[in-house]
Formats: C-alpha cells, structure tokens, sequence
C-alpha cells in the first residue's frame, strides 16, 4: 500500500489557481523526484502535505489515513518532515535546540507532566543524531548561524529525522552545496529508502534526480503532466514536460 | 554528512566572547554598571550608603519588573509600548477594589494581577490573529489602558488603601523593601522561565525565525497571545508596588515608564530584533537605570534630564550594538 497518496488536491488564492487537481503516490522506500518550472505549484503542495497551507478540495491521505487540514506539528508527529531549501533553522539557537525544536522532551516531577525541558535527554539524542549522520559539528552547544551551509543542513537534516519519520521531503536539497556535499545528500537519500523511509525530492538538478529517484512527477501549471518511472524515461523528455515542449 | 570544508574550531577569544557565546549576556553591561557605581561614589558622599542602596534598588523594582516583561516580548521579535500605561490601569483597579468595593484588602492583588494581563491579552490577541504590527497595537492600547485608568478614577487619583496593601509598597523585612524583593523573585522565576521551559525557548525561537517555527509546528499565535499577557502581567505587578508604595491608585503612573523598560532590556543584551535575550542581563540593564537615576538625584540634577538620558542610552546602546555587529561582519 502507498505511504503517501495526494488525491485531486487543488489550492486556489483568490482568482489564481496554483493547484488545478493534483494526484500521485508515494510507496515504502521509494523516492519521487518532483519537478516543475518555478511557479508550477511543487512549494505549495509540498506545504499542503506539510500542513502549513490546507487544499482548497481534494485529500492527502497517509498510512490511509485522511489527514488533511492537519496542522504542521501533528503533521510531523505523524511521521511527515520536510527539510526547506532555506532550512528553517534558528540561526541564534544551539544546535540541540534547532534538532529538538517544537518536540523538546519535557521533565515529569511526581509524576506530572511540565513544560520544563529535559536538557541532558535533548542533548544526548542529538550527538546522536549528528554522529550517526557522520557530521562533522564543534559541538552541539553551538549556535547554528555560525555554522557552515554544509553543517547548517546537516542539522536540519538531523532534525527531520531524529523521529523516524515515514516521509521525508527534501527541497533543492543539494542546490546550493559544494560537490563532494551533493554525494553525501544523495548516499543520504539511498540510505532512508534501503530503511524504507519514502522520499519526495524537489529538485532542479537533474542529475541529481536520475541517480536517485524511482520515479518522477512532472508538474505543470497546477497540473502532473507526467508521472514516469526513472528507468523509462530520458533527461530530454523530462526537460521538454517541465517548459511543456509536449 | 560531512561538510567539504569543516570549519576552523571555535576558539573562545577572552570573556568576552565566552559570554556572548554562552548567552545573550553582554559583559559591557555589566563594565557601564560597575563604571557607573564608582563615578556616583566618587561624586557623592552617600551614594554607597546602605539606605541608597536600598533607595537605588526599591526604585528600580518597578522599571526592573516592566524591563522582565518586555525582555520576552523583545525577544519575541516583538514591541510592547503600552506597559506604562497598563501599570497604572493595574494600579487604579487594584486601589479601588481595596479602597472602595469593601472587599479583602489582599483581593487587590490578584486584580491588579489580573487587570494588567487582561489588557496584554488583548495586545496579543490583535497582534496574533489581527496582523496589525506590535507596534501599532500596543500604541493603541498605550493610549486606550491610559484613557480607561483615567476615565473609572475621573483623573483623580484612589486614596484610602489598608494598610496591609500599604506594606506591600512600603513595608522592609530585614531591611529591604519589598518591591525589590518582589523585582527578585519575579526575576528568579521568569529567568527559569525563559531558559529552562518550551514556552521560553519557543519565545526566543519565533525571535529568530517564526517562520520556521511555525513549520516545525511550534503555536506562534498562541505564543505571542501569552506573551503578551505575561508583559500585562508584569506590567500589573508594577502597578500594584507602585501603588502600595505611594499609597495611591494613580491614573498617570508609569508615564514613559516603557522608554525606560525597553531601553533597560536593550543595554541589557536583548536583541533588539528578538532571538536572544537573557533576564540577568536585563536586570543589569535596570540596574543601570537605577544608578543613573539615583545618581542625577543625588548630584541634584534637573530630573528633565534624566528623560534625557534614557532616551540617549536607549539610542545609543542599539547603536553600539550595530558597530559591534558590522566589525564582526
């Protein structure tokens, strides 16, 4: 059974329709590489599925399970995480911080629950988190912003999957780091689907997407315009679907 | 993933860099605050007597108390000019409960309480879901909780408080007034507050990235709505010392009072544009304004010119701290 199945989602502001019915799934350990023109809708749907905008019509089911209109928090509890082209890190936060940041374990005293963060337990897991990604960080105490790009997404990644999570989507992850970076992000990305995580990747970098996605979606004006399997298909038709040479 | 370049370790470069490295805490604040204690000794025979120590502290509880309030919404990425105001709605709803409902005297500290984070409340609630600008919001309400405090005393100030409400204001067990004990306690708890719990950490992170947070699924607008509320609260918490000190409900209380809060959490080390912020720090910065004040007095200077210099420390402590930002840069 699908992870992920986007059925008819349709966004509209105003007068504008963004997204004129989208559907597609996404299986276990599979990664579907979407891409798109600017504008052809890719951000906004990924931020339906995040729940940080609701669809206009249409459901985004997982686990088959209705979740849409869910808000971006139970979202992610659900086993859904996105890491954002900009990386939504608090730049003048510590790294433990970033990781942890709106899931911090909290401290239980008598038995009862408070809103007292459990420091040790936060930065315990995030060494571990880090070592295992094999990031090369000072420490875990350091404020994120003076970090490089490279570390920087090391945390952001970190972050996305410190909680097992079922989804995880990756926007222009590799767009703005240093070649021997991008290998990383890609071994990464092979490494979550041999643990059967699913994987949307937003790219513009086809090579990216032909060395590791199974399949992918074309997105044009609202619209999948193509959704093939990577083996099939060709740079250049791929290229022809995006400005709709087609 | 490693990074291609790994980044030269950190090396700490004196105290200075530790402690902005550790926290928000600026160790210039603390080298004015000491400058300052020796140039007032130095000018003034009494200014380190015990009794001015205690004068400089009871008058910087109240300053100190706003300061607290406004280092969260500050560090919120926020703006709250209307604590002066709130301050005195605090106060006159508290001096009247006490003075003329015929209840329990100790029932005007929970409405004092209560009075000042209702009208934070309100601050938040528009500021969250309204999307008018902090700034516009809290000048509204800086206008509105003045006019109400004025409109329900008719301009006049509550007299005839209980004497247990009196002792609030002007009581000092073992010496020390108990406004500065309340400054202290309040700075104890809002300190843990702001470092140890979600509710904290979250206030500095939509600081630095609401955006962000919002997509890691942190409650922003609920968040601000209490931080606002918690700047009300304390807001009223200065109003009631205020009132029990001077033994009135005073509907112009805490004029320009939130010049003075911002500006002591600001050369505190509260980032003026939110994300870090300490409440040692801030303490520090009221301490400053304390000394200052108490010093103008001491040497017998106008007190015109203390409005003057607190607008001028204001300014130039943001000020400094863009130098300091563009050498780092």
């Amino acid at each position: 059974m699908a992870t992920l199945q986007l059925r008819e989602v349709k966004k509209h502001f105003g007068p504008v329709n963004v997204l004129r019915g989208v559907t597609f799934d996404l299986h276990p350990g599979e990664c579907v590489a979407l891409v798109g023109d600017n504008g052809a809708g890719k951000s906004t749907l990924m931020k339906i599925v995040t729940g940080v905008y609701s669809a206009t019509s249409g459901s985004v089911i997982l686990d088959g399970e209705d979740i849409s209109g869910t808000p971006p928090g139970a979202i992610r509890e659900l086993g859904i995480e996105m890491i954002y082209q900009n990386l939504e890190l608090a730049g003048q936060q510590d790294v433990t911080a970033n990781i942890f940041l709106g899931r911090e374990p909290t401290r239980t005293i008598f038995g009862l629950a408070t809103n007292i963060i459990d420091f040790k337990t936060a930065r315990d897991q995030a060494e571990d988190m880090i070592r295992q990604l094999g990031a090369r960080l000072p420490s875990v105490d350091i404020q994120v912003g003076k970090l490089s790009g490279g570390q920087q997404q090391s945390v952001a990644i970190a972050r996305a999957l410190t909680f097992s999570p079922k989804v995880v989507i990756m926007d222009e992850p590799t767009a703005a780091l240093a070649v021997r970076e991008i290998e990383h992000v890609l071994d990464l990305i092979k490494e979550l689907k041999s643990r059967n995580i699913a994987v949307i990747l937003i790219s513009h970098r086809l090579t990216d997407v032909f060395e590791v996605a199974d399949r992918i979606v074309a997105l044009r004006q609202g619209t999948v315009i193509a959704d093939e399997r990577t083996g099939e298909t060709t740079m250049q038709d791929v290229v022809a679907h995006i400005v709709g040479a087609h | 993933m490693t990074d291609a370049n790994p980044a030269a370790p950190m090396r700490a470069q004196g105290l200075a860099a530790f402690m902005r490295e550790k926290s928000a805490l600026r160790l210039e604040s603390l080298i004015v605050l000491a400058l300052l204690v020796a140039v007032m000794s130095y000018a003034s025979p009494y200014f380190l007597t015990l009794a001015n120590i205690f004068n400089i502290v009871l008058a910087t509880s109240t300053i100190g108390i706003l300061a607290i309030g406004a280092t969260f919404v500050i560090g919120s990425a926020g703006i709250d000019l209307s604590v002066g105001s709130i301050m005195a709605f605090a106060g006159v709803v508290g001096a009247m409960v006490a003075a003329h409902l015929g209840l329990p005297w100790w029932l005007a500290v929970p409405a004092c309480l209560a009075a000042g984070a209702f009208a934070g409340w309100i601050n938040g609630l528009i500021v969250a879901y309204g999307g008018v600008p902090a700034f516009v919001v809290t000048l509204g309400m800086m206008g509105v909780a003045r006019g109400v405090a004025l409109l329900i005393t008719d301009g006049q100030a509550v007299y005839g408080l209980p004497e247990a409400l009196i002792w609030l204001g002007q009581g000092r067990p073992f010496g020390i007034p108990v406004p500065a004990i309340g400054f202290i306690v309040t700075a104890i708890i809002l300190h843990f507050v702001l470092t140890h719990t979600r509710f904290g950490r979250h206030t500095l992170v939509i600081g630095d990235n609401e955006h962000g947070a919002m997509a890691m699924g942190v409650p922003v607008r609920s968040l601000r709505i209490k931080i606002y509320a918690l700047s009300g609260l304390t807001a009223g918490l200065a109003g009631l010392f205020t009132m029990a000190r001077v033994n009135a409900g005073d509907p112009t209380a805490g004029m320009n009072f939130e010049l003075a809060a911002i500006t002591a959490s600001i050369i505190g080390g509260t980032h003026l544009f939110g994300g870090r912020a300490t409440i040692l720090g801030t303490v520090i910065g009221a301490l400053i304004m304390g000394v200052l004040q108490n010093g103008l007095n001491l040497l017998a200077i106008p007190s015109f010119w203390q409005q003057i210099s607190i607008g001028i420390v204001l300014v130039a402590a943001v000020w400094l701290d863009q130098l300091a930002k563009r050498g780092v840069e």
